[in-house]
C-alpha cells in the first residue's frame, strides 16, 4: 500500500509538470483551432533560459527559493516573448489562410527551434544547475516526500491557480474567453482579437517555461530535443482531458502523470511513452472529444 | 439639420464573385428608428456588418458622425458608438449572463458608470436578472435576444444595430422585445433594425427601406410604406 502510494506521489507530481504544458497546448488551441507544435520547444527553450540565467547571475552559487524564483521568472519572460514572437510573425500573417498552411507553419517553428538550439546550445546534454538543496526527505508513514518534488508540486498548483484566476476572473481573461467563443462576435464588443490572441500566446509560454525549470531541476539533464517526447505527451494529456479546456488539461495532464509512475513502478520503464498513447487510444474510443471536451456541432 | 448620424454613400459588398450590396445609399438621422425590410437573400443582414466592420466594402463610402468609417477596424467602431446585435444572437453560451454584459461594456472607462447601467438593462428585461448567474447557453431563445439586446446597450452605443430581433421566438416575446426596442429609442439610442417580419418593423420605425437582391427598391416613411399597394402586396402579403 505505501508503495502505491509513493507511486501515486510520484505521479501527481509528474503530472503537475504535464499539465503546466497541456495548459498552453489547449489554451492556444480554444482560441486558434491551432495545434501549436511549437509549444514543447518553448519549454525546452524555458529549460535553457534558466541554465544560462543562472549561470549569469550566479544563481547556483546561492541555491534556495529566492534562485529558484529567479530562475522561475527569467524564464517565463523569457518564453512569454518567444510565444509573443512565434504567433506575431509566423502565426499571424496566416490568419486568414487555410488551417493546414498554418500547421506546416507550426510544425516548421518547432524543426526550427529543436536544431537552432542544438547549433546554438550544443546537441549534447547539458548539466542544470541545483538551485535547490533538497536536503532530508520528508518522512510520512512509510511515503517519502523529496522536498524538491514537493517545491515542484507547489510552484505548479500556483501557477495553475494564477492562471485560473486570470482566466476567470479578470477582464482580459474574459476577453480570452470570448475570443475563443467567436472572433466575430468578440469584436463586437470591442475586444481587440490580435492583442488577446498575443496575450493567450503569452500565458501558455510562460507557463511552458516554468515547466522547463521544474523539469530541469527534477532530472537535472536538459538538451534542445527534450521537449519532443515530454511535449507530445503534454499534448497527449491535453487532448485526453479534451482540447480547448484548461480543466481537462489538468485532468489528461494527471492520469498521464499517475499512469506513467504505476508502469515505471510496477512494470517497466521503457513501456512508459506507449503508455501515453495506448492511454490515448482507450480515452478516445469511448470519449472521441476527451474527458471534459464537448461535442459541438457544426451550426447550419 | 445636422449630419446625418450613419451614412451609406453608393456602398457595394462582394462575397467572392457574389455582388450582395449594388450601390446602396441612404442615412439614420439622429434618433430615430431605421427598418431595413426585404425578403431573404436581399442585402438587410450584409448592410449591417458593413456598418460595424465586419465586412470590408468594395466601393462606395459609409460615415459615421461625417467621419468615413468603413475600413475601421470593427473593436474601434464600437468605441466610437456603434454597437452590433448580430443574427442568431451570438451570445457567448459558455458565460453566465452578467459576464456576457460586462463584455457588452468591455471598452468603457468609466467604470462607476457600469453598475447603474447594468441596471438598467435588469429594468428593460427583469427575466434577465433573474438569471443573471446562469450560464447564457441555458436561457430561452427570447432571453437569448434580450441578452443580446442587453449587452449591445452596454455599450452605450449612439446607434444600436439589430439584426432580426423576432427570429425564431413566440408572438408574445417578439411583441415585448418591439416594446423595449421602441422604449430604448426614446431614451436617445438611435436603432437600425433588419427585420424579415415587415410588418412588425414598419410598425414601430420612422423611416424604411425595402432591399431587393442588393438594391434599394423603395424607401420613405414607415406609415407611407404601410399605405402603398405594392408594398402590402409584396411584403405584407395581402
Amino acid at each position: 500500500m505505501t508503495e502505491f502510494l509513493q507511486h501515486l506521489i510520484n505521479g501527481i507530481g509528474l503530472g503537475a509538470i504535464y499539465a503546466l504544458i497541456a495548459l498552453g497546448y489547449t489554451m492556444v488551441f480554444g482560441i486558434l483551432q491551432l495545434i501549436n507544435f511549437a509549444h514543447s520547444d518553448v519549454y525546452m527553450l524555458g529549460a535553457f533560459f534558466g541554465l544560462y540565467s543562472s549561470r549569469w547571475l550566479g544563481l547556483a552559487d546561492k541555491p534556495g527559493i529566492g534562485s529558484l524564483l529567479a530562475a522561475l521568472a527569467c524564464a517565463m519572460i523569457g518564453c512569454a516573448l518567444v510565444g509573443f514572437c512565434i504567433e506575431r510573425f509566423a502565426y499571424r500573417p496566416l490568419r486568414k489562410s487555410p488551417r493546414i498552411n498554418v500547421l506546416i507553419t507550426a510544425v516548421g517553428i518547432s524543426l526550427f527551434l529543436e536544431f537552432g538550439g542544438q547549433l546554438l546550445f550544443g546537441a549534447d546534454p547539458k548539466y542544470f544547475p541545483p538551485l535547490f538543496e533538497s536536503g532530508q526527505p520528508i518522512q510520512l508513514g512509510g511515503i517519502q516526500i523529496n522536498r524538491l518534488q514537493l517545491l515542484v508540486f507547489v510552484v505548479s498548483v500556483v501557477l495553475m491557480l494564477g492562471l485560473r484566476f486570470i482566466i476567470f476572473r479578470t477582464k482580459a481573461g474574459r476577453a480570452m474567453r470570448a475570443v475563443s467563443y467567436s472572433h466575430a462576435t468578440a469584436a463586437l464588443m470591442g475586444i481587440p482579437i490580435d492583442r488577446t490572441i498575443s496575450l493567450t500566446f503569452m500565458l501558455g509560454s510562460a507557463l511552458a517555461g516554468a515547466a522547463g525549470i521544474l523539469v530541469g531541476l527534477t532530472y537535472p539533464k536538459i538538451d534542445p530535443l527534450m521537449g519532443v517526447m515530454f511535449g507530445l505527451k503534454a499534448f497527449v494529456a491535453a487532448v485526453v482531458g479534451g482540447i480547448g479546456n484548461v480543466t481537462g488539461a489538468v485532468i489528461g495532464a494527471l492520469i498521464m502523470g499517475v499512469a506513467e509512475a504505476l508502469v515505471i513502478g510496477y512494470w517497466a520503464s521503457t513501456y512508459r511513452d506507449a503508455l501515453a498513447f495506448a492511454i490515448l487510444i482507450v480515452i478516445l474510443l469511448f470519449r472521441p472529444a476527451g474527458i471534459l471536451g464537448e461535442n459541438v456541432a457544426e451550426k447550419v | 439639420m445636422s449630419a446625418p448620424l450613419l451614412e451609406f454613400r453608393d456602398v457595394n459588398v462582394h462575397y467572392g464573385a457574389i455582388h450582395a450590396l449594388k450601390g446602396i445609399s441612404f442615412s439614420v438621422e439622429q434618433g430615430k428608428i431605421l427598418a431595413l425590410v426585404g425578403a431573404n437573400g436581399a442585402g438587410k443582414s450584409t448592410t449591417l456588418r458593413a456598418a460595424s466592420g465586419m465586412l470590408p466594402i468594395s466601393k462606395g463610402g459609409v460615415y459615421f458622425e461625417g467621419r468615413k468609417i468603413d475600413g475601421t477596424r470593427a473593436d474601434r467602431l464600437v468605441s466610437m458608438g456603434i454597437s452590433h446585435a448580430p443574427e442568431g444572437r451570438g451570445i457567448f453560451a459558455n458565460m453566465t449572463v452578467e459576464e456576457n454584459l460586462t463584455l457588452g461594456a468591455f471598452l468603457r472607462k468609466d467604470k462607476s458608470a457600469i453598475a447603474p447601467d447594468l441596471e438598467r438593462v435588469f429594468e428593460l428585461f427583469p427575466r434577465l436578472k433573474e438569471r443573471i448567474w446562469q450560464n447564457a447557453g441555458t436561457l430561452s431563445g427570447g432571453e437569448q435576444q434580450m441578452l443580446a439586446i442587453g449587452r449591445a446597450l452596454m455599450a452605450r452605443p449612439k446607434i444600436l444595430l439589430l439584426d432580426e430581433p423576432s427570429l425564431g421566438l413566440a408572438p408574445q416575446i417578439i411583441e415585448k422585445i418591439f416594446e423595449i426596442i421602441v422604449k430604448v429609442n426614446e431614451t436617445g439610442t438611435t436603432v437600425l433594425l433588419v427585420e424579415q417580419n415587415a410588418l412588425l418593423a414598419l410598425e414601430v420605425a420612422h423611416y424604411a427601406l425595402v432591399l431587393e437582391t442588393g438594391k434599394v427598391v423603395a424607401q420613405g416613411p414607415s406609415r407611407k410604406l404601410l399605405e402603398s399597394e405594392e408594398i402590402r402586396k409584396a411584403y405584407l402579403g395581402d
